[in-house]
């Protein structure tokens, strides 16, 4: 039974060979049949993969500890959900859930990319096929999850208990659909510089997959820093730590990629400086992975990593990297440059939005790579954090939030700044407003608060007033406003409501880095704390056994007013007796939206713990404008301009959009 | 101004910015970064008076004293020698003795060093990289001898 997901998986690595050579051979012949091999060949390495990876889950899920993989990361009494999301809760299985998506990827393109260029198509598909070998190559040399153990053990090692979450089952998926979601546009990229031709075209086919990946990487960082938020204890939300470095690196650079693409395809400008973002991107991906399967850096989430598989993905890192800005130096200069145009204008916008982006990646880039750079160069260990990023990120932040307002209600070619700016005053008078009052009437506030809030309100007013102007309301009747606004392009909404996300996602910031409050204390049962304007009682630690472990309960309740329990909350410490690991299980209620956030310490001799508790306000709204930011990606996509199957206006082929694919 | 001139004053704008970019980031890490020592490393390290440090080591047997309330206090030991560390808060879950952590934070006026971080890793078989490093150099810990 294993070995069939085993020999699929080499039968897959074979028809990635043949995927990377033969359409490339017959584009550059002009030979239709061999172009057309690529196709059915990438869904049939897909279709292999998935096999391979079903398979490899029935071994978790059955608890078949002949398997290494499954022997080091399962137990039988560890919970069904747990089992399956083991899967990918270790080195190999992770590799494997890439190579997976990595080909569903290049599957998608061979099924709806029927409009694209045969040459453009079979080109793109073969550079798939490039990565897919690689990966392939080194899944199976360094790191197969189907290598067996004889005799096979009677119990398993468990899976790590930090892992042993919902957040495993959401946060690695979206992530890998993200990173690997950008190999679609490197592969156009790469396939482009091959071609030696690139156009406005291009561009509207790329934008699509930009849009898919940017939504799936958008939520699974925030799922990731939410998933770290909950589970560490610790209750923060980024730690400027060298692996959320690593996924938020793309982030940037497909952000820059997504608005640039945007130029390319409206005005046929900044096409090279495109091409070079799209490389660059899945090159930050690509590194992503690097930093965190090699183990190269210290990281509060790094897990057992091998440093020998590290020279190999670095070999691989390597080749893809340089190869493909090395056919970019070699080929850029042949590419038809895009026209110039005014500063003040759209594009204009977005070409500041472009410079601020890729510097604060590259600020990013530095930050994390710099420790290695002094270890490798004098020896001596340093290392980077909040206070570099705070000073260096930060500044580069916010002029870029303040101009996003005016990105959207600009005119190509030649927008007019004043006008935008008349436009803009009830944005902008909304937005001193909220600073003021943060500034004058809440305890405690900063002028860093005061300017945040300000600038969140400035982000959410200001894409508000964006909708609102286009659809004219105020200037016509609310009957017609109304019509015009549901006619609103797609795309439209999603602009505003990514940007929207954004200020909802900065507010959600500034409220807990300026207002949280925190108490550490020792409480007795019975002790009343009161925090963030809430009485919170301390009841009592209660043992209670789980499936897989034990753990001692801190019983916590909210009182209202008159003293009397409103509500419950618990918090507790948690033993794995397998791996003999204990861990923090954060007791969190959330209230609007904002959360009181209780974490466990040791007991001391009478009986009472030690409590960690913070108020923090408005701290949901970090991740829920994320997630706006995603329904406006999602939105974007569902644009009739951006359908895979309309890349010219005048065919009128129908085609699914991308997004209903996924 | 002519197209030129415009294009050149859009071009200058861009690396005057680029460049306050990297004079601001080269300035932070100057600034920002902290180093990393290990306790015997300290004699020779020349510190300003309140320099945030990251020391690590491990969590030398039988040094964990339970102070008032959450203070506590512990020493980070290369084997050679040992600092005494206080910290006051909650403890990182697999924290305990002949465990490997780091600590971040600087020397007081008495010479202890106070900590407001410490970490030690979600793996129970994980080493800090650095205290891996460091410690194998000395011969203290081989890699076989956690798994």
């Amino acid at each position: 039974m294993v070995e069939i997901g085993h020999f699929a998986l080499i039968l897959a690595l074979a028809l990635s060979f043949v995927q990377s050579l033969v359409p490339l051979y017959g584009a550059h012949k002009g030979d239709a049949r061999l172009m057309a091999i690529g196709g059915p060949v990438a869904v049939t390495g897909f279709a292999l993969i998935l096999l391979s990876f079903v398979v490899l889950m029935i071994a978790y899920a059955v608890s078949d500890f002949s398997l290494a993989n499954v022997w080091e990361n399962s137990h039988s009494l560890k919970p069904m959900l747990y089992k399956i999301t083991g899967v990918w809760g270790n080195h190999e299985g992770s590799m494997l859930l890439w190579v997976l998506i990595l080909t569903f990827f290049g599957a998608l393109v061979a099924a709806f990319g029927g409009n694209l260029p045969a040459t453009l198509r079979a080109n793109v598909l073969a550079v798939q096929g490039w990565i897919g070998t690689a990966f392939l190559l080194f899944i199976l040399i360094t790191s197969n999850p189907f290598a067996r153990l004889s005799p096979a053990p009677i119990e398993g090692r468990d899976l790590n208990p930090i892992l042993q979450d919902i957040g495993l089952a959401i946060h690695p998926p979206l992530l890998y659909l993200g990173y690997v979601g950008f190999s679609v546009c490197f592969s156009f990229a790469v396939a482009a510089l091959i071609e030696g031709r690139i156009d406005a075209a291009w561009a509207r086919w790329v934008r699509p997959w930009t849009l898919a990946a940017w939504v799936f990487l958008t939520g699974g960082i925030a799922m990731g820093s939410y998933w770290a938020y909950y589970e560490l204890g610790w209750g923060g939300f980024w730690f400027w730590d060298p692996v959320e470095n690593a996924s938020f690196m793309p982030w940037l650079a497909g952000t820059a990629l997504l608005h640039s693409a945007i130029v390319m395809e409206k005005r046929s400008a900044l096409k090279i400086w495109t091409l070079l973002l799209a490389i660059l991107t899945f090159s930050l991906s690509l590194l992503g992975t690097f930093l965190v399967r090699s183990g190269v850096l210290t990281s509060v989430h790094a897990f057992a990593s091998d440093p020998s598989r590290g020279v190999f993905i670095l070999c691989i890192l390597t080749l893809f990297i340089g190869g493909s800005l090395a056919l970019f130096a070699l080929r850029a200069s042949s590419l038809s440059a895009g026209g110039i145009f005014h500063p003040i204008s759209r594009e204009g916008a977005l070409v500041l939005n472009n410079l601020f982006l890729t510097t604060a990646t590259a600020t990013v880039l530095i930050g994390t790579l710099y420790p290695l750079l002094v270890e490798g160069l004098f020896g001596e260990k340093i290392s980077v954090g909040e206070p570099f990023f705070n000073l260096t990120f930060g500044p580069l932040m916010i002029p870029l939030l303040a101009v996003v307002p005016f990105g959207p209600l600009l005119a190509w070619k030649r927008g007019d700044l004043a006008a935008v700016a008349q436009r803009l005053m009830f944005a902008f008078g909304g937005a001193l407003l909220v600073a003021l009052v943060t500034g004058f009437f809440i305890d405690g506030a900063s002028v860093f608060a005061a300017l945040g809030a300000g600038l969140a309100a400035w982000l959410v007013l200001g894409a508000l007033t964006d909708l609102a102007l286009k659809s004219g309301i105020g200037n016509v009747a609310p009957r017609i406003a109304l019509r015009r606004f549901i006619g609103l392009p797609r795309s439209v909404f999603g602009t505003a409501l990514a940007h929207l996300g954004l200020g909802l996602t900065l507010a959600g910031i500034v409220g807990v880095v300026s207002f949280q409050s925190e108490a550490i204390l020792v409480m007795k049962p019975g002790q009343v704390l009161q925090i963030g304007g809430h009485d919170l009682r301390f009841d009592g630690l209660r043992p209670v056994r789980g499936p897989n472990y034990t753990e001692d309960q801190g019983h916590f309740s909210l009182l209202g007013v008159a003293g009397q329990p409103i509500g419950e909350l618990f918090s507790s410490k948690r033993f794995y007796p397998v791996r003999q690991m204990p861990t923090t299980e954060a007791g969190i209620r959330t209230m609007g939206f904002s959360q009181l956030y209780v974490s466990l310490g040791d007991e001391t001799a009478d009986g009472s713990v030690v409590v960690r508790v913070w108020w923090k306000p408005l701290v949901t709204l970090i991740w829920g404008g994320a997630l706006v930011m995603m329904v406006g990606g999602f939105v974007s996509l569902l644009d009739r301009r951006l359908r895979v199957g309309a890349p010219t206006r005048r065919k009128t082929i129908e085609a699914k959009p991308v997004a209903v694919a996924q | 101004m002519t197209r030129k001139q415009k294009r050149l004053s859009v071009i200058a704008g861009a690396l005057a910015f680029l460049g306050a970019a990297t004079a601001l980031t080269f300035y932070a890490l100057g600034q920002k970064a902290s180093y990393f020592y290990m306790p015997a490393d300290l004699q020779a390290a020349v510190l300003q008076p309140g320099q945030r440090i990251r020391l690590g080591g491990l969590v030398a047997a039988g040094s964990i004293v339970r102070g008032q309330g959450t203070e506590v206090a512990f020493g980070v030991t290369d084997s050679d020698k040992t600092i005494e560390v206080r910290y006051t808060g909650i403890l990182p879950d697999l924290f305990r003795e002949g465990q490997g952590v780091i600590t971040e934070g600087s020397f007081g006026p008495d010479g202890t060093f106070v900590a407001d971080s410490v970490l030690a890793k979600h793996d129970e078989t994980y080493m800090p990289k650095e205290v891996a490093d460091s410690l194998k150099e000395k011969g203290v810990w081989q890699e076989e001898a956690t798994q």
